[in-house]
Parts: C-alpha cells; sequence; structure tokens
C-alpha cells in the first residue's frame, strides 16, 4: 500500500447507473413472473370472454409510447449539451406521449369491463390480463410522476447541465418502462390472442 | 495474539476536539440512531433487530417443542400450534436471519472495499426501516389479526401458505393478509438493500481494489445480493396476485375457477430455494475470512472460490422444484431437478474442500470464533450429504414433508449458517467495540450450543426415518417416536443456554472486555486499519491497495503479496 493520494473511489460516478440496472435486474424478474403466470393460464379460461373476442392492438397508443423512448433520449442529449429549452420541451413530449398511452390504457379498460363484461374476477383471461398490464401501467404511472416532477423543477429553473446524469439514469428507467411494453405487447396482443 | 501491528500515518483517524467528544444527552443519542443513514449504525440496528427476532423465533420453537416432548400433549391447542410454526419458519427466514446477513454486509462491506459508506446511504436506510416495520406488523397480528378463531389470531397457513389454504374461504379474516403484506414491505427493503450491497461493490472500492483483490466477503455479497434481485421479486409478484386474489377476486390459485394451487408452489419456490443460497453465501462469506486468519495462511484457491460461488448463485436458480416431488411432476421434470439439485453439491463440495485447504498446514489458533467455523465445517457438510439423498426423487417420496427433512434444513440454517454467525460475531466484535469478547464464556457459549444443537438436529433425523410428519401438534404414544422426540426437545435447553450465554457474552463484553487495539486478530483485510470501534468517515484517506491482504504488506514491507500475485 502506498500513500493515500486518490480521494474519490475509481467508479463512483458510475453508482446511479448500476444502482439503475440493478432495480431493473429486480423489476424483470418481477414482470417475468406475471408474464409466465399469463401464458400458462392462456387458453384456460372456464368461460368468456377470450382475448380474440375482446383485445383489439393497441397499435397507436403503442407507437407513442415507444417515441417517447426517442424523445427522452433528445431530451437527455440537449440537457448534456446544456440547452435547457430544448430540453424542456423534449421532456413535455415525452411526458404527452406516456400520458397517450395511459389514456389508452385506461379508455381500452374503461370498454373491456362496461361494454364487455370481463374484470379481473370474471375467468384466468381477466386476471391475467388486468394484472400484467395493470402492473405495467402502474409503472408507466411512477415515470409519469417523475417526469412531471422534473418538469416542473424544469420550469422552475432547478434543472442545470450538471443534472444531465441523473436525468440520465431516469431515462434508463423509462426506457426499461418501454421495453417491458415489448414483451407485453407480444404477449397480450399477438401470441395469446 | 500479536500485538496491534504499527498503522500507516495516513489511515489513523483524525484527532477530534474535547468539546466534540463530550458524551451528548440520551436523547440526542437515540434520535441520531433514528435518523442515521451511516452503513455502521444501521449494520449494527440490521443486527441488533435480527437477534431480537432470532430470540423471538427461538421462543416460538421452544413451545413447539415443549408441546412435541412427550406424546398426547395438551400444553397448546392445536390452532396456536399452527400459529407457532408459521411464526416461527416466517420470523427466522425474513425477520432473524436476513436481517443479520445483511447486517454484516452493511457493517463489513464499505470497510473492506476500503469506502467511506455504502452507495445510497438513504436508500440503506430505507431499506433497514422497511424491513423493521414489515417484522412489527407481522407481530401486531398477535393484537390486531382477526382470524378464523377470532381476534388475536397470527398468521397460521405455514410459512410457505400452500393455495388453497390462504384462500378467503379457508384463510378468513386478515391473519393471512399480515403475513402477505409484512413479507411484502420487508421484501421492498431487501430489495432496496440489494441494490445497494452491489452498487456499493461495484462502484465504491478503492483505488487499487480490482476484482481480483475484492476480499472473498465481498464476492459472496455480490452474489447474494444478485440473489436477492432475482428471488425475492417473484416472492413480492406471487404476494401481489395472492393478495388480488383475496381482495378482488382474481384467479391466480383458485382451483375452482381453473387456477392452479402447484403455481403458488412454483413461484414461492422459485424464491424459496434461492433464498437458502441467500442465507447461506453471508456465511461462507464470514467463514472464508475467518479461517484464513486463524489459519494463518491466506485462502486456499481464491479463484475457484469465487468460480464456484456464481456457479453457486446461477444453480441455485434451477432447483427449486425439489421441494415439490411429492405432488407429482413429470419424469422429464423429475429428473432434471434431482439433477440440478445433485449438482449444486460440486461448486459447494469446491469450498468445503478450500476451506481444509487453507488449514492445511496452517498454524490454527483455537479461539472462539475458529471452534464455531469447524463446527461449521463438520455440520454444513453433514447437511449438505442430507442434501443429496433428499435430491433424488424416489428417497423425497418417502420421507417428504418428515421430520427428517426439518432435521435436513434446520442442520443448514442453525449448523451452518447461525453458526458462522456466531464465528463472526466473536471475530469482528473487537472491531465493533473496541473490547474483546470473552473466550471463556465463549467457550461456554460453543460447547453448550454444540451439544444442544446435535442434542435436537442429529436426533431429529430418526423420527422423520420412521414416518413423523411435520407440523402435527401432538401424536400417539404407541408411534415410536417419544423417546426421540424428548430428546430433540432436551436439546433446545441446551441451545437456549448457549445463547443465553453468548447475549451475557456481548452484554458483559461491551462493558468490561479486555480493551481490543486496532487489530487484534493480526488480520489482513482494510477493517483492521481502522481504530476500533471506526470513525463515522472509516477512512481519512482512501486507501490505495496492490493485493489481496492490504495489511500483510504494510506489515511485511520486505515480502508483500502483490510481487505474486
Amino acid at each position: 500500500m502506498t500513500v493515500p493520494q486518490h480521494e474519490v473511489a475509481p467508479h463512483a460516478h458510475l453508482r446511479g447507473k448500476v444502482g439503475m440496472w440493478c432495480l431493473i435486474i429486480a423489476e424483470s424478474a418481477i414482470f417475468s413472473i406475471f408474464v409466465v403466470a399469463y401464458l400458462y393460464y392462456a387458453g384456460k379460461s372456464l368461460s368468456g370472454p377470450t382475448p380474440a373476442q375482446v383485445l383489439d392492438i393497441p397499435i397507436f397508443t403503442s407507437i407513442c409510447l415507444f417515441s417517447s423512448s426517442l424523445t427522452i433520449w433528445l431530451a437527455e442529449k440537449a440537457l448534456h449539451a446544456g440547452d435547457i429549452k430544448r430540453f424542456g420541451l423534449f421532456w413535455f413530449v415525452t411526458i404527452a406521449l406516456g400520458a397517450i398511452f395511459l389514456g389508452g390504457t385506461a379508455r381500452e379498460w374503461y370498454r373491456l369491463i362496461y361494454h364487455d363484461g370481463l374484470t379481473i374476477s370474471t375467468n384466468l383471461f381477466g386476471t391475467t390480463f388486468y394484472s400484467l398490464v395493470g402492473l405495467h401501467a402502474f409503472h408507466v404511472t411512477v415515470g409519469l410522476t417523475g417526469l412531471t416532477l422534473i418538469l416542473l423543477f424544469t420550469l422552475f429553473g432547478a434543472v442545470k447541465q450538471e443534472h444531465a446524469g441523473r436525468i440520465t439514469v431516469f431515462a434508463m428507467y423509462w426506457h426499461f418502462v418501454d421495453v417491458v411494453w415489448v414483451v407485453v405487447l407480444s404477449v397480450v396482443y399477438f401470441i395469446t390472442r | 495474539m500479536a500485538e496491534a501491528t504499527p498503522i500507516v500515518p495516513s489511515l489513523a483517524p483524525l484527532a477530534i476536539s474535547p468539546e466534540l467528544a463530550a458524551r451528548p444527552p440520551l436523547v440526542q443519542v437515540l434520535h441520531d440512531w433514528i435518523v442515521t443513514v451511516d452503513h455502521k449504525r444501521l449494520g449494527l440496528m440490521y443486527f441488533s433487530y435480527g437477534i431480537v427476532m432470532l430470540v423471538v423465533g427461538g421462543v416460538e420453537a421452544s413451545i413447539m417443542r415443549a408441546q412435541l416432548a412427550v406424546a398426547n400433549n395438551h400444553l397448546v391447542s392445536p390452532e396456536t400450534f399452527n400459529r407457532m410454526f408459521t411464526m416461527h419458519g416466517t420470523t427466522m427466514i425474513f425477520f432473524a436471519a436476513m436481517p443479520i446477513v445483511f447486517g454484516f454486509a452493511n457493517y463489513l462491506l464499505p470497510l473492506m472495499i476500503g469506502a467511506r459508506d455504502m452507495a445510497f446511504p438513504r436508500l440503506n436506510a430505507w431499506g433497514f426501516w422497511m424491513t423493521a416495520f414489515g417484522g412489527i406488523l407481522l407481530y401486531f397480528s398477535f393484537v390486531g389479526g382477526f382470524g378464523l378463531y377470532g381476534a388475536g389470531s397470527a398468521p397460521d397457513v405455514g410459512w410457505f401458505a400452500y393455495a388453497p389454504l390462504t384462500s378467503p374461504a379457508f384463510s378468513v379474516g386478515h391473519s393471512t393478509d399480515y403475513w402477505i403484506i409484512a413479507l411484502l414491505i420487508s421484501g421492498f427493503g431487501s430489495i432496496a438493500t440489494a441494490v445497494n450491497i452491489l452498487t456499493t461493490i461495484v462502484c465504491m472500492r478503492c483505488p487499487g481494489m480490482t476484482l481480483r483483490r475484492l476480499p472473498l466477503l465481498a464476492w459472496m455479497n455480490i452474489v447474494m445480493a444478485f440473489l436477492v434481485l432475482v428471488a425475492i421479486s417473484p416472492l413480492t409478484a406471487a404476494q401481489i396476485m395472492l393478495l388480488l386474489d383475496r381482495y378482488l377476486g382474481s384467479h391466480f390459485f383458485d382451483t375452482q375457477a381453473g387456477g392452479s394451487a402447484v403455481i403458488w408452489m412454483h413461484f414461492f419456490w422459485i424464491f424459496g430455494h434461492p433464498e437458502v443460497y441467500i442465507l447461506v453465501l453471508p456465511a461462507f462469506a464470514i467463514i472464508s475470512e475467518v479461517i484464513p486468519v486463524f489459519s494463518r495462511k491466506p485462502i486456499f484457491g481464491y479463484n475457484i472460490m469465487v468460480a464456484a460461488t456464481i456457479a453457486i448463485g446461477f444453480i441455485s436458480l434451477s432447483v427449486w422444484a425439489h421441494h415439490m416431488f411429492t405432488i407429482g411432476m413429470t419424469s422429464y421434470a423429475n429428473a432434471f431437478f434431482v439433477a440440478s439439485t445433485a449438482a449444486i453439491a460440486v461448486p459447494t463440495g469446491i469450498k468445503i474442500f478450500n476451506w481444509v485447504g487453507t488449514m492445511w498446514g496452517g498454524k490454527i489458533h483455537y479461539t472462539v470464533a475458529m471452534l464455531f467455523c469447524i463446527a461449521f465445517l463438520c455440520q454444513f457438510l453433514i447437511a449438505g450429504l442430507t442434501g443429496i439423498m433428499l435430491s433424488a426423487a424416489p428417497f423425497d417420496w418417502q420421507l417428504g414433508n418428515s421430520y427428517f427433512v426439518i432435521a435436513h434444513f434446520h442442520y443448514v440454517i442453525l449448523g451452518g449458517i447461525i453458526f458462522a454467525v456466531f464465528a463472526g460475531t466473536y471475530y469482528w466484535y473487537p472491531k465493533v467495540t473496541g473490547r474483546m469478547m470473552s473466550e471463556t464464556l465463549g467457550k461456554w457459549h460453543f460447547w453448550l450450543f454444540l451439544i444442544g444443537f446435535h442434542l435436537t438436529f442429529d436426533f431429529m433425523h430418526i423420527p422423520g426415518l420412521l414416518g413423523m410428519p411435520r407440523r402435527i401438534y401432538t401424536y400417539d404414544a404407541s408411534r415410536g417416536w417419544e423417546m426421540w422426540n424428548l430428546i430433540v426437545s432436551i436439546g433446545v435447553v441446551f441451545q437456549a443456554l448457549g445463547v443465553l450465554a453468548w447475549v451475557l457474552n456481548v452484554v458483559w463484553s461491551s462493558l468490561k472486555g479486555k480493551v481490543a487495539g486496532n487489530d487484534p486478530w493480526d488480520a489482513w483485510t482494510l477493517e483492521w486499519t481502522t481504530s476500533s470501534p471506526p470513525p463515522s468517515y472509516n477512512f481519512p484517506q482512501l486507501p490505495v491497495v496492490r493485493s489481496r491482504r492490504p495489511l500483510w504488506d504494510i506489515k511485511h514491507p520486505e515480502d508483500p503479496d502483490w510481487k505474486y500475485e
């Protein structure tokens, strides 16, 4: 051992990213169990309605959610470059796209519950559908809450270029939520419908 | 042992002015502990919380053993007996063992990797308080829970809460909900702590602390934290499903609507088996630090130890259904889980050989910590061997859900994990308090607990082989189980006396123990460079290491380790 000189651990700046990766691993495990339950019970409902009867592929809202990954990346890039206005703009667009997605889910659920009579206790399809899609929607809601808070901070001038690293960490969560939708969309609306 | 060795000046703690060193009032001290984000204090709080719960869970076990000591006993009712085994299992796994291993990780990791704190100190405090709150909620059920038999009903569905027993029809009232929500909340705390542990080890290592120079304790905690992330989360998911079933009328585990009771078993054991390794890897971690120091040799086969740990981590994720042989799976599933379960013995065996290889030819110091390690080696070997027996599906068909299984996994958890925890307390106590634990009282503790452990769990195999099933509240005298159960119950008395000696030792030594100095064991890892107890900032300047044994390098500049690594 030589005389200590360095005051900062060499990898300390990576801790936000590493921490978020760990959270993503844990979250993936939770989603995996719900996906497994969905696949395991697919087609095992004792009564209707079935997915083929009531589910429509949410093309437009899915495109919105996937696009929000692009806009949040553009926002991140703007902040790294120090362009706060551009950052705020793309951040707002991200929120709007996320909100459209959530609104789409709300409309879909309203239709399923009031027109098609499918609730969580109707049959196994209802059980696994609402829990899996609902778990994802819950994550979108958490993400939107965080995004909105950061937008408010931005409007009050509290977000500066030096926070770009933290914004990147938050954006990782949002990307994760989008990637999960790729899986949920494929499983629920394509593979088992 | 060797006298305290000189410390490199730059690592000495900063001088504190007398007014700062003055004793603050009690309220201030309490407040400081409650709002603390210091990893050492949180580590101690995790540990103390775990020990309190260990005693509570021990009392529940003692009640069960008192009930089973003689045939046709009516000491407690069957309802109480159900609550006791449910609460005993839940408490010991989630609120005793996990907090204790997290306590060790929290206290030691930053010190051993040369960091000032965990990566996310506030998240650390959050994790602890979630775990603590979960335990309090679980025990509140004794007062506030309302179950099949009225108010004051603790959960009574068994610690793995098989469906359909947990459905609203069979488990009326809220006692089962206390169980679900307590585990859900403490699970969030555990996941937060695991995120923190992994990030700390990956990001907060001091300069020079490469992954190849990481203390084995840190390596094993990496794998432990990874397992928490991927194993506790499925439990969280399953608990959410169970809550939906109970409150919103969904049908995950509702067989009448096409749901499956077996899938709850799968989800639970996908968590449940890695959980064993979540608990035993930190025990391995302690053993891997204590044995080299008291054998006066560096660990034998460092690289292969790391590889074996990672292998255990991965294989442990694919063995869960060996808990389910008796439900009747397909022969392919049986064959797979027999093979994977047997396979995990290979990396575990490698570890045992390496620990013995470390002791081989070493100059062994028979301190109390080392005695516990040696007992650990023997007992963990036996636990592994009965595990191999149970991994064979036909054998398991015969003995599944019998006391043989109970004896096997208590051999793992007490004979393995708790013995390692005791070794760890004797080894690190001087660092934490600045005083040595009494070796005399420690030997009383060791021998009493060892005798008690073997009386209880060696003899518990026999009624299992004779066909005594688990979770029965009493049995008939004609079965021939009486003598064995009496011996098993007598062992509990010795174990309790042993734990009492240990608690006395902890309290007495903190007041009257010999002053330890910085490095009483002549050890080699970074925590021993700090004062005892370490200052809140751990290191005035971050250390720079060049080998796996940085203190050896300081003490032996003529023959440093880094020349050979």
